[in-house]
């Protein structure tokens, strides 16, 4: 779980270069990715687990919340619960599609929000440098002390568990690596030949972020935030799994790891499936964020 | 070199104020404070002006925080709310349990990352490439208290060959009773390490390997060895740096594997003292995490300056 990578980004007056030789970077881009079977692929297993918990009232077959002790720890193929059933006989399959909302809710609501404020942050620390980059940096770097499961922790458990605080909690979390990242990358691209020549056209400086800097910042941010969004679900998950996040009886993926948990020692297979989920979501971000590392040719 | 050192050292002292600020600041945000858990609301208000005041939490808060961190500065973490017992001597003996899955799992995962990833790169393209690298982001993506359950599952509820709780017999691991309890939860730690540092180290190599210095090398007439040797000698310190992270991780991230198997260490102290709001033991546990992991990357970079002198600079 690496939030604290080395950083550099290839030459973007590079990149310029080839994009006037031939086609416009987008589209370069697009060509690239649809040539890329494996990232067209999880692409397309993502958009379908989004619409899978989207449309969850839909096709889950059973009241997440509603169970029976008649029909507890069934295992897969059970009549009327094909993949069985919980603790306290809740159908598995209803559980799970209801419990990716809270899942996806807590892991890209954080990465989204991280985001906004550690972009902005960064943008401001590089492109204004000075005094104004030492403080927020240095500030960066005391948040950066902690290892990032630790603060996580360390801010649900002191402020209690729940929603609310479990994406505040990852939100902190995530700041850090984002705006160090968007304040190297804002750095590099000031440094370059057209910032200065809009700079001595007279431009004001938010509109030469806005039209210069941004275009070229926002690409490597983006892909590094779909790789933290594989962290965030592990991360989110396993907060729940501690009882930190989610609080029951509302269904979350991990939150039902832990409460099967004992289930392990009479129905293993059961116990294990939620955590399938988790892997499988975690593991599409992680290679979607590879697929569009190499396709958008920044290197993080 | 020395001055490198000395520079670095004395960069971490505001970083340390920083810390114990945040942990600080943490510890006020509690709903109700320290002294809300100890007494009952049912106290006459004499008695709980007797416990704050005792406890410190009448003073004003600069004053509160200055108290704190003369306290913990001086290796005085205070007494548990809950157990009444010195929290060092807790956290210290938690924390000893917990460096003996993070040193094993942190060995492990490191130099099979380091061998998965130098294999992967220096096969690029061919089908092992293509396995090793699945295997690295395999490692990234499991969530790892997931795994800890299924090899329990399979190993200590289906075939019964490994325990699946706790950390055997008391004292240091010498015997086989101890390792056969450290097998699965060090298993399970090392995966993360090794995912990250093998996609780290070919993604390094690979770089490196298409640097002019080594086509130099090759046309010189080197060996192919030796040429991955010069490759390696330069992909070793940002590796250093993330090995070094990884384990300040190991150590703050033990705490999901320690809730899996039970193992007594600094994370289910900390989850005890979450459920028990047990705030001077949290507050030291996360305190002395976090200086420890700071002190890692104080080690990592003077390293990483003995291997490279352009860091010096």
């Amino acid at each position: 779980m690496s939030l604290q990578d080395t950083i550099a980004v290839r030459p973007v007056a590079e990149a310029v270069q080839r994009a006037q030789a031939g086609m416009g970077y987008w589209s370069r881009v697009r060509q690239r990715l649809l040539a890329d079977r494996v990232t067209i692929t999880v692409m397309a297993l993502l958009a379908c687990i989004i619409v899978m918990v989207l449309a969850a009232p839909l096709i889950a077959t059973y009241d997440p919340g509603a169970g029976s002790v008649l029909t507890r720890l069934k295992s897969p193929g059970h009549p009327g619960h094909w993949l069985g059933t919980d603790e306290v006989g809740r159908d598995l399959w209803s559980r799970i599609v209801y419990g990716g909302r809270l899942s996806l809710l807590c892991s890209v609501a954080p990465v989204g929000l991280a985001l906004l404020v550690g972009a902005s942050l960064g943008l401001i620390a590089g492109y204004r440098g000075g005094i104004v980059n030492s403080i927020i940096m240095r500030s960066m770097d005391v948040l950066y002390a902690f290892p990032s499961i630790l603060l996580a922790i360390a801010i649900c458990g002191m402020l209690g568990s729940g929603l609310g605080n479990t994406i505040l909690a990852l939100t902190v979390t995530f700041i850090p690596p984002i705006v160090r990242i968007s304040e190297t990358v804002t750095a590099q691209v000031r440094s370059f030949e057209f910032v200065e020549a809009a700079r001595a056209s007279g431009a004001r400086p938010l509109s030469i972020i806005r039209f210069h800097v941004l275009n070229n910042v926002l690409g490597p941010i983006l892909v590094y935030a779909t790789s933290l969004i594989s962290i965030s679900i592990i991360l989110a998950a396993g907060l729940s799994f501690l009882g930190l996040g989610v609080t029951p009886p509302d269904a979350e993926w991990g939150l039902m790891l832990n409460n099967l948990r004992q289930a392990i020692w009479v129905n293993p297979l059961v116990a294990a499936l939620p955590g399938v989920m988790i892997f499988i979501t975690s593991m599409c971000f992680n290679l979607m964020s590879d697929g569009l590392r190499s396709a958008m040719d920044v290197r993080i | 070199m020395w001055f490198f050192i000395v520079r670095r050292v004395l960069y971490a002292v505001p970083i340390l104020l920083g810390v114990s600020f945040v942990v600080f600041l943490l510890m006020k945000m509690v709903p109700g404070d320290a002294a809300d858990i100890l007494i009952p609301p049912e106290a006459p208000k004499e008695v709980a002006a007797m416990i704050r005041a005792h406890f410190g939490l009448d003073q004003p808060i600069h004053i509160q925080y200055l108290r704190w961190l003369r306290a913990m500065a001086s290796g005085d973490f205070g007494t548990s709310i809950f157990t009444n017992q010195p929290v060092a001597d807790e956290l210290f003996g938690a924390l000893a349990n917990t460096l003996k899955i993070a040193l094993p799992a942190g060995v492990l995962g490191f130099s099979l990352g380091i061998l998965l990833g130098a294999l992967a790169a220096y096969y690029s393209g061919t089908w092992l490439d293509k396995l090793f690298s699945a295997f690295a982001i395999t490692g990234v993506s499991l969530p790892h208290y997931w795994v800890g359950m299924v090899l329990v599952a399979i190993f200590a509820v289906m075939l019964n060959l490994l325990p699946g709780q706790g950390m055997g017999p008391e004292g240091f691991p010498s015997t086989w009773e101890h390792a056969k309890h450290l097998i699965l939860p060090v298993v399970t730690l090392s995966l993360i390490p090794m995912g990250v540092v093998s996609r780290l180290i070919r993604a390094n190599v690979l770089e490196i390997r298409s640097m002019e210095f080594v086509s130099a090398l090759t046309a010189k007439g080197l060996k192919g060895h030796r040429v991955l040797f010069h490759i390696m000698k330069n992909a070793a310190p940002s590796a250093l740096a993330l090995v070094g992270l990884q384990f300040g991780y190991l150590l703050g991230g033990s705490i999901l594997v320690e809730t899996v198997f039970n193992w007594p260490g600094s994370g289910s102290l900390m989850n005890l003292a979450i459920f028990r709001r047990d705030i001077p033991v949290l507050s030291a546990t996360i305190l002395v995490l976090a200086s420890i992991f700071v002190a890692i990357n104080i080690l990592v970079d003077v390293l990483q300056a003995l291997i490279d002198p352009r860091i010096r600079r």
